[in-house]
């Protein structure tokens, strides 16, 4: 009975009271889950301005964000488990993207795509809101006016390592203090101009 | 195609008092005025727009557009709002404007949605941008801006960056979903 009681992520290799049961749930709970779910990440198109034209063009196939497991754009907040805010958004339909974000089921993620969703861009006006990030939580944002798809294809990897590192918390225990900074895995390989 | 004049006559005849003039919509330097307008006042507005649609000379069968101007501190400008009605007949393939001056506080406009059916949407737009109010209106409610908004943004003496509504706003956090 006592070897029920034990935590799982704490039993060593020579444990011998491991079963098999017990390793395959030790395995997804550490690995496999964020390994599914990593790799089906079903977007929530919330698109509403030419970055959700760059969106379209990401999911098409030249772009083709299948080969991520994102393909799957629901419009439906409760299928899905990726919020891409692409476009500006109007404070009027600040209410809206409040409740999308509030109906998507746990873990959710969000991207805020472009430089309207993440500042406002150039729109500095009464009616734009100066970044969905004052008003609801953004996990990740994708520059660009608007983000080519390579672009949004790196949000998107950004989202799957964030993902990877993050475990099965629910969003509420994630935030600020993760102390989690995801970079671009790319290098920069121009010469740079010489002087 | 009826001369402008030709309009202004029709007009003069059922109108006579106060005397009536074609203005310039455009002035400009190389060549003379074509498109008009003509200012009425608030008062005569519904009896005149309703005569406009309805005669044989003018038959402005359509209200193509209703805006509104801000005069603010505009040079020469004796009145503050001008609601502008733009007039276009099908049959005679001729067009007028029709500028109504208003003025704080609480400029008043007779609606035409009883003449015109299209005007609805525009002067709830007026009445929002603006808050010129439309006395008749059926369904007189903001229509861009959302129902708390208290400010009209296209007057010249509101700010571009507005009054703090883009701030004050209720904030989701993580621990709310």
């Amino acid at each position: 009975m006592e070897k029920f009681q034990t935590d799982p992520h704490n039993m060593g290799n020579d444990d011998m009271v491991t079963t098999r049961l017990e390793t395959l749930v030790n395995f997804f709970r550490e690995k496999g889950v964020n390994w599914a779910r990593k790799n089906s990440l079903w977007p929530m198109p919330f698109a509403t301005a030419c970055c959700g034209i760059e969106l379209m063009a990401t999911g098409a196939s030249r772009y083709d964000i299948a080969r991520f497991g994102a393909e799957v754009m629901r419009f439906s907040p409760r299928q899905s488990d990726l919020l891409i805010c692409a476009g500006r958004v109007a404070i009027k339909m600040m209410p809206v993207l409040q409740r999308i974000y509030l109906q998507m089921a746990e873990p959710k993620w969000v991207i805020s795509m472009g430089a309207c969703a993440s500042t406002g861009g150039v729109f500095d006006t009464y009616a734009v809101v100066q970044g969905v990030d004052q008003f609801i939580p953004v996990d990740v944002y994708v520059p660009g006016c608007p983000p080519r798809p390579e672009t949004l294809i790196e949000g998107i990897m950004a989202i799957q390592r964030l993902v990877e590192k993050d475990g099965i918390r629910p969003s509420a225990e994630r935030g600020k203090g993760m102390g989690l900074v995801v970079q671009p895995t790319y290098q920069l390989t121009m010469p740079t101009a010489a002087k | 195609m009826a001369k402008p004049e030709e309009m202004l006559t029709a007009l003069q005849s059922k109108f006579p008092s106060p005397p009536l003039e074609l203005l310039p919509l455009v002035v400009r330097s190389n060549k003379p005025a074509d498109q008009f307008y003509v200012r009425i006042e608030p008062g005569a507005l519904l009896e005149v727009m309703r005569f406009l649609r309805d005669d044989e000379r003018t038959k402005f069968e359509q209200l193509i557009d209703l805006t509104c101007v801000d005069y603010l501190n505009f040079p020469d400008a004796a009145d503050r709002y001008g609601v502008v009605y733009s007039l276009l007949s099908l049959t005679h393939n001729h067009r007028l404007w029709i500028k109504c001056f208003v003025n704080d506080p609480r400029p008043t406009v007779p609606s035409v949605t009883s003449i015109w059916k299209s005007a609805d949407w525009m002067e709830r737009e007026v009445f929002d941008m603006f808050g010129v109010v439309f006395e008749g209106h059926p369904d007189l409610r903001r229509i861009l801006t959302w129902d708390g908004f208290e400010a009209n943004p296209l007057r010249k003496d509101y700010p571009l960056r507005g009054k703090g509504e883009r701030e004050n706003y209720p904030v989701i956090h993580r621990t709310d979903a």
